[in-house]
């Protein structure tokens, strides 16, 4: 059992550990080919770090318990762009502007229901039907994204609201209001998924599907919940975002959902389902973002950070599965 | 003790599926403080009998009672919540979770807001753990536990609940000897409590050590019910196979050829150490022992599906090196495995195409498959072996179990192998079938071919080998020529017991 | 199973669903617009199908197979630059094979990752969508690629081409199917790639080469990618780094709603031809009656989910899920 725990510790400790490498890495690299002649590990540099991934890491940490669920959402790209148009274009309607920054917080109850109800549909539909969420959320990423074409054309929704604007661009105790949503988001989701049933049941479900069903777990409502709370943080994310920007093109948040797939994955939990934690997802995270911001900071571009982050997942996966090897006796099929 | 209600009591249970009666009605009952077996051959219906019970399957007539109210199931949160608790052969539990909450799983303690409350969790959890006498807490990740420990964390789950009735099924497969006492111990604990106990198992010396009466079901029909302490082995097995249990030997030896297959101190890592034997032409070698003694792992090595860690493996004399089943397949070594669906057949395939996979390359007219040559071998062994299908467009699938065993050993036969491996020939299979499996390894066997069967059903080794071989955890502890083995010393050979005495 | 056959005109609709649908909207479109069955238009379909269809047919053989390839999309975009640059550097005879040369060994290596070292392919081809749009963007210095002399070069024939009247693209793009379909339905290999995908353990305790299979499975991805970077770069000479992004969720599309499973083992070349010509047919037909190109996208969202629910409501005999 010894070794058991020392994999067990690796595999959770792994991506901190990997984490602490990066800022060695950075901070040392950043001495002799830095563009800038600011530190790498230099305190402003890491609040923006923060705030910079929070659209990914939010969206990142609902993926986390689709995936524990045992099952997967392709459609949050598309769902993110939607809620950032209901969002920006809720504040055009005209009883909307007459209530002045009274519809600031209805704008965002807007954009968020949508979310929530977009997440519902598939959640429905996997539910339902039995078909994998894998294919539904594939579908429902084309089908919700028509949507967001349908809203506006090709033409990007605008909406500047300056009341927004500097909340989202606030610090609050030095951190950014979205690094506060993206930490606020980790630490309740981390509650629910350690400490209450429907946490603890989504584990159960993704691990051993059928022992959930003898031992009475509803899986199709622990499902639809997941997906509208993946939906709902897709929102969130879109609203994080979008209160700052001010200005969303139908083509936002493409790939959004790879990349916060990568994250989860680099965070460790298992594609499989019934393993994971927010926790380590947010490692992943930071981890990404780390690396896009060393990478920049020692002189690297965007094409660098592509190739880096892609092959750092094929060298995660391959170092998790030396773990679980059973040794020279395995069964070789 | 006759006086008592029954705590759960089943009249004319009938559950039909498209073309079966898988149960026809099934009565019997169950008395508070008795240890009940059912038993019957596979297929007999046990399994089916425990989904109606558990809510998984409606029956489509009878009743079921629990103490004298009829009941309807319609699952087994609704069984377990009327006292009547399973606990299942194939383990249910989720591995990356705690000890506690599998065995809390659906139920778990809570407080306000969905909250799980931890302490609470945790000590119920340990009080049950502490009754079973396990060397594990409430803590532990379920995946981290041995085979044995998870099925005693399925046991634990039937005392969160005060059962009316706990249904074990198979629960001693996995254990090692002092883990059934403790099994044991947990078994008559429940029964000085007055809870009822169907005991599923397919040990007759477990039978005869712990239980009161005997149920016996075969092809679906309930065929009555013994008091053990006023019956014994062979009534029971007649009752459960309809005839007298045939334990008849193999008398009729052929010509046998020059060694074929040689093993000599094989091993591979813990799963088998320093094995050594041979396999004749015109013989077939029986490998008789417990389910984890490493027979099937011996036949995968020797197939190239593991490297051996030491020892040699010599093929007409000569010694080979195989690391792939290509390679094995090459040489003339096929192997029926064990797990028909999941080694032996591609389900969604037709007929044709499993069985001519492994030669698919060498049967083509230019670049393509050609259909004509598949059509002759797939009719060849259709016919050879009497495979029961409409066509071989057939999805094999679709097909009984049977015809798909004949479909996985016309897949070997056509390739005309020098040595045969079969494992498990005839698991759930029915007895029709099961004799002409028999038959059919003699007749190969008669042509020349070596064979190997690995079998955990003693007549079945008894009726097709020349000479068996007894395996035990891993060793080889005897081996046997047809006329000198007996069931007792063979009984005692793969149990660990050295039998000197040879009858 | 008896029961199914038993459902007869049901049963049937169920399993060749998605070829009713298809009828279904062609009948429809046709009666709402005469031009729709033009042969000019029929053609304009296929032409401009063809790109996409190109890499369905080869992410085909990988889904067979039992695995996922989502690093088609930036492969092409890989495929496309690359020729593109070379063109002008070592001319079309050569930038062409080198270019084939370059993605089938990004093939190769995927299929080394999934087939040798049996890695998860969803992840393993995540990991190469960023890994090789990392490689196109350091290829491509981040700038868009043009060929500097348009008119002068034969390599637009790919792209622009015709012989006795049908566009090229659509005899490469038919020529690639009837080749890959016979290799899936007649030969060994192709037999040998159901069995991997349909249960790979299986495969192997039947002497299949598993990891070999899969591994020649993304080498036939890989080189209907290049051939699809090819028709891209020669249809427009000039392209930006971007230019297959989504296409792999797209593709994948495709191959789904023409009835390949995910799990593996099975579909077919046909099926998947359908499954791109429905994409086609519908964005086309749509327009046409004057609906916005983004109902496509919504109508194929229903059509996907309908298409795999109502097979697999015909496979367990009841059309709602038994999840409780």
């Amino acid at each position: 059992m010894a070794p058991e725990k020392r994999k067990d510790l690796l595999k959770q400790g792994g991506i901190w550990g990997f984490i602490v490498l990066e800022l060695a890495f950075f901070s040392i690299a950043g001495e002799y080919w830095a563009v800038t002649d600011k530190a790498f590990m230099d305190f402003e540099n890491m609040l923006l770090l923060l705030k910079q991934s929070a659209p990914i890491g939010i969206i990142a940490l609902g993926m986390t318990i689709v995936m524990i669920n045992g099952n997967i959402d392709l459609s949050v790209g598309a769902t993110f762009a939607l809620a950032a148009i209901v969002l920006l274009d809720s504040m055009t309607w005209p009883f909307m502007q007459n209530l002045g920054d009274w519809a600031i917080p209805l704008a965002w109850c807007f954009a968020l229901l949508t979310g929530v109800i977009l997440g519902a549909i598939n959640g429905l539909i996997v539910w339902k039907t039995g078909v994998d969420a894998f294919i539904v959320t594939l579908g429902s990423m084309l089908g919700f994204r028509g949507l967001v074409f349908m809203y506006n054309g090709e033409q990007p929704t605008s909406h500047l609201n300056w009341t927004l604007v500097d909340f989202a661009e606030a610090q609050f105790l030095g951190l950014h209001t979205a690094t506060w949503f993206l930490f606020g988001a980790a630490v309740i989701l981390w509650l629910l998924m350690t400490k209450t049933l429907h946490g603890r049941n989504a584990y159960a479900i993704g691990n051993n599907r059928e022992a959930a069903v003898n031992a009475g777990i509803r899986v199709g409502p622990h499902f639809l919940w997941n997906f509208m709370l993946i939906g709902f943080l897709a929102a969130l994310s879109a609203v994080v975002f979008y209160s700052e920007s001010g200005s969303v093109n139908p083509n936002d948040g493409m790939l959004f959902e790879l990349w916060a797939i990568t994250a989860v994955v680099l965070g460790g939990t298992k594609l499989t389902g019934g393993y994971g934690s927010i926790v380590s997802t947010m490692g992943g995270v930071i981890a990404i973002q780390l690396l896009r911001k060393g990478l920049g900071h020692i002189g690297a571009d965007t094409s660098t950070v592509n190739l880096v982050i892609g092959l750092i997942l094929i060298a995660v996966l391959f170092m998790d599965r030396q773990l679980n090897r059973k040794g020279k006796e395995e069964l070789k099929v | 003790m006759t006086d008592q209600t029954p705590v759960l009591r089943l009249e004319g249970v009938v559950k039909t599926f498209p073309g079966v009666r898988a149960l026809d009605g099934v009565s019997f009952d169950l008395r508070p403080g008795e240890v009940h077996a059912l038993m019957g051959e596979n297929g007999a219906g046990k399994s089916t009998l425990m989904k109606v019970l558990g809510g998984i399957y409606d029956p489509n007539e009878g009743q079921i009672y629990i103490a004298e109210e009829p009941v309807t199931i319609a699952s087994p949160m609704q069984a377990k919540a009327r006292g009547v608790v399973f606990i299942h052969q194939e383990l249910s539990l989720a591995d990356e979770l705690s000890v506690a909450e599998n065995i809390w799983l659906g139920e778990l303690p809570h407080k306000s807001f969905g909250r799980v409350d931890w302490k609470k969790l945790y000590d119920e959890t340990d009080a049950i753990l502490k009754t079973l006498n396990v060397g594990f807490d409430a803590r532990t990740r379920v995946g981290d536990l041995s085979i044995a420990n998870q099925q005693m964390v399925e046991i634990a789950r039937a005392l969160t609940v005060d059962p009316r009735a706990v249904i074990f099924d198979e629960p001693t497969a996995s254990l090692t000897d002092a883990e059934k006492v403790v099994l044991f111990e947990v078994i008559a604990d429940l029964q000085s409590k007055g809870v009822g106990i169907i005991y599923i198992s397919h040990r007759m010396e477990e039978i005869f050590k712990i239980t009161d009466r005997i149920s016996v079901l075969r092809d679906g029909g309930y065929r009555g019910t013994l008091n053990t302490a006023e019956t014994n082995e062979e009534e029971v097995t007649q009752l459960m196979i309809g005839r007298k249990l045939d334990l008849s030997r193999n008398e009729s030896h052929h010509e046998l050829g020059d060694v074929a297959l040689e093993v000599r101190n094989l091993s591979c890592g813990k799963l088998f150490e320093d094995v050594s034997f041979s396999v004749r032409r015109g013989e077939v070698v029986g490998f008789y022992g417990l389910v984890g003694a490493g027979r099937t792992e011996i036949a995968e090595t020797i197939f190239g599906l593991r490297d051996p860690s030491a020892g040699q493996i010599l093929l007409n004399g000569e010694e080979v090196r195989i690391h792939s089943p290509m390679e094995a397949i090459a040489r003339g070594i096929s192997l029926v495995p064990e797990d028909r669906k999941g080694q032996g057949l591609v389900l969604g395939m037709n007929c044709r195409d499993n069985m001519t996979l492994p030669q698919v390359d060498d049967l083509t007219a230019g670049p393509f498959v050609s259909d004509g040559a598949e059509v002759a071998i797939f009719d060849q062994y259709r016919d050879k072996l009497d495979i029961r299908t409409p066509g071989w467009r057939q999805i094999a699938g679709n097909l009984s179990g049977g015809n798909q065993q004949k479909i996985v050993i016309g897949k070997w036969l056509s390739m005309h192998p020098e040595v045969l491996i079969v494992d498990e020939p005839t698991r759930g299979i029915d007895v029709g079938s099961k004799s002409e499996i028999h038959n059919l390894i003699r007749d190969l066997a008669a042509q020349g071919y070596a064979v190997i069967v690995i079998s955990s059903e003693m007549p079945e080794v008894l009726h097709v080998s020349d000479r068996i071989v007894a395996m035990f955890s891993g060793k080889v502890m005897r081996t046997f020529t047809s006329e000198e083995v007996t069931e007792d010393s063979l009984i005692q050979a793969i149990s660990g017991l050295e039998g000197d005495k040879v009858a | 199973m008896a029961e199914l056959t038993k459902k007869g005109i049901g049963g049937f609709l169920a399993r060749q669903g998605i070829l009713v649908a298809f009828v279904i909207f062609m009948v429809g479109f046709a009666l709402a617009n005469q031009r729709f069955l033009a042969m000019d238009n029929i053609f304009g379909v296929i032409r401009s199908s063809a790109i996409l269809g190109v890499m369905a047919l080869g992410v085909t053989f990988v889904v067979i197979g039992g695995n996922l390839d989502l690093s088609v999309g930036s492969m092409m975009s890989f495929s496309t630059i690359v020729v593109l640059d070379l063109h002008d550097k070592i001319g079309p005879t050569l930038a062409i094979p080198a270019m084939f040369g370059l993605t089938l060994l990004l093939g190769a290596f995927i299929g080394f990752l999934v087939g040798y070292l049996k890695l998860n392919s969803l992840i393993v081809t995540l990991g190469m969508l960023s890994a090789i749009h990392g490689l196109t963007l350091t290829w491509s210095g981040g700038k868009n690629m043009d060929i500097a002399d348009k008119q002068g070069t034969w390599f637009s024939i790919f792209g622009q081409g015709d012989i006795v009247g049908i566009p090229m693209p659509i005899i490469i793009f038919g020529l690639l199917a009837l080749v890959l379909g016979l290799i899936l339905s007649k030969t060994p290999f192709g037999r040998k790639i159901y069995a991997v995908g349909g249960n790979g353990q299986a495969a192997t305790f039947s002497g299949i080469p598993r990891a070999r299979v899969v591994f020649f499975t993304y080498l036939v991805s890989a080189f209907c990618v290049a051939t699809a970077g090819l028709l891209q770069a020669s249809r427009s000479l000039g392209s930006q780094n971007t230019v297959g992004q989504g296409y792999e969720l797209e593709v994948l599309a495709m191959v789904i709603l023409g009835g390949a499973s995910l799990l593996g083992g099975s579909g077919t070349i046909l099926k998947t031809l359908i499954g791109v010509l429905i994409f086609g047919f519908i964005e086309n037909g749509l327009l046409l009656v004057g609906l916005e190109f983004y109902v496509q996208d919504i109508v194929v969202w229903a059509v996907i989910i309908l298409a795999v629910w109502l097979d697999i409501a015909a496979k367990r005999g009841r059309l709602w899920s038994p999840i409780a």
